[in-house]
């Protein structure tokens, strides 16, 4: 069967870079389809009629939604050089820090930088606190996958790459050799692997996109 | 698999239900173990400590937490009366609507519990747009979300749609009515029919009672 792949995303959202580097792992041809958020495409919505989201993945004609979900199904779909762990303990946990990361570590980095006052302190604390919670479950390990990246590491990877580029825009110090040197190794280890370094979209492109927008959110 | 089950607990929590019915679909042996969240044992600390939450399953001494990812867990160890399809596109779009439940459904649910006046009000009107959504979307013609037999799926929506409905006599607000969401009610009244569900829910006076004290709680420190 003539496989067709195609995924609609947007250039600077970690979501749908999350995916291109599964399908890259997995060498799996696929077509890109960039998208105008402020301006969806019928197909788009279509495809995802309740988020009227991306990333949308469609395979033959059959689209999926929501990064994680989209990436355990490129790797049950395409069993080779393996995202998830075979140990179904291990998958557990591998499960277990993705939804961390994403429930918790996300939204409280994207507020530590984007809401003000009491908010902001509140979020700054919260992140720190997940921050450090990375740091102890990285233990000597070289990624969280062990010695090859796994789900966690990228999904991870918006910490390590887009909270960098916002700290950067922000001035907080967050992400620190002082504070967490593991998860700073981590971070340097994890965006220099060539797939994911050759999938992240331009850090310039994205700082000044990160400046403007926090440029408006400050007047 | 000999090797000792253990599942930590809360009666009132919906969470904790769901991983119930999963292990009694599977007819798998375990302990139950009641938790005090007010006086967190050491054990579950232990065993959950990014969390401090239930419900928390031990296997063979090994600590799963997060209901759904339990689930998922049960389902690989132990095959026999699957959860999920075995179709990978099924498989995938099962896995988004457990997202949903657990994005969007819990979340109105929980605004529904622990709110108050305007946002109360607010809160009511997005968990009709919630249940639109899944009315439209989800089920489509099956008789439950994961086929002709209940899955994980319908276990998600269960167990929030279960908590919801004794929140409505609460509240004294009908949220999931037959004309408005023929398709989701249906579902739930066969849902509730199952008998590893129908024998496996907790006693609703009690939970209503809970639920009572809480909002009483609630309203009082409101004004």
């Amino acid at each position: 069967m003539a496989e067709e792949v195609k995924l609609f995303g947007v250039w600077g959202s970690p979501f749908s870079r999350r995916v291109e580097i599964a399908l890259k792992i997995k060498g799996v041809e696929y077509e890109y389809i960039e998208e105008d958020l402020a301006n969806k495409s019928p197909l788009l919505l279509k495809y995802n009629p309740v988020h009227k989201k991306v990333p949308v993945l469609v395979h033959n004609g059959k689209p999926i939604a929501e990064s994680v979900v989209i990436i355990e199904y490129i790797d049950e779909t395409w069993k080779h050089n393996p995202i998830l762990p075979q140990d179904p303990y291990e998958r557990a946990l591998t499960r277990f820090w993705a939804k961390f990361i994403d429930e918790k570590c996300l939204p409280a980095l994207w507020n530590s930088t984007w809401s003000k006052g009491k908010d902001r302190e509140a979020a700054i604390e919260e992140a720190s606190q997940h921050l450090n919670t990375l740091e102890n479950e990285l233990k000597d390990k070289k990624f969280f996958g062990g010695e090859e990246i796994g789900l966690v590491d990228i999904v991870a990877s918006f910490v390590g790459f887009w909270f960098g580029a916002l700290q950067e825009v922000s001035g907080l110090e967050l992400l620190t050799e002082e504070k967490v040197p593991k998860l700073c190794k981590w971070s340097y280890e994890v965006v220099n692997q060539s797939v994911i370094k050759e999938n992240l979209p331009s850090r310039d492109k994205l700082i000044a996109y990160f400046s403007a927008r926090f440029a408006d959110a400050s007047k | 698999m000999s090797e000792e089950v253990k599942l930590h607990g809360v009666w009132a929590s919906p969470f904790s239900y769901r991983v119930i019915w999963a292990l009694k679909l599977k007819g798998i042996a375990y302990e139950y173990v009641e938790e005090d969240l007010s006086n967190k044992s050491a054990l579950l600390l232990h065993y959950n400590p990014v969390h401090k939450q239930i419900p928390v399953l031990v296997h063979a001494g090994k600590p799963i937490c997060e209901s759904m990812i339990i689930i998922e867990y049960i389902e690989e160890m132990w095959p026999d009366t699957p959860l999920l399809p075995t179709d990978h596109y099924k498989r995938a779009i099962a896995r988004f609507w457990i997202k949903f439940a657990d994005d969007k459904a819990l979340s109105v649910l929980r605004r529904t519990l622990y709110t108050t006046g305007e946002e109360l009000e607010k809160a009511i009107k997005e968990c009709l747009e919630i249940l639109e959504i899944v009315e439209e979307h989800g089920l489509e013609d099956k008789k439950y979300f994961n086929g002709e037999k209940i899955g994980m799926v319908d276990i998600a929506f269960g167990s929030i749609l279960y908590w919801l409905g004794v929140n409505e006599e609460v509240l004294g607000v009908k949220l999931l009515e037959p004309h408005k969401f023929p398709r989701l009610h249906k579902w739930f009244h066969s849902f509730q029919e199952v008998p590893v569900i129908k024998e496996n829910l907790p006693n609703r006076d009690n939970v209503i009672s809970f639920l009572k004290g809480r909002r009483e709680t609630l309203e009082a420190s409101s004004t």
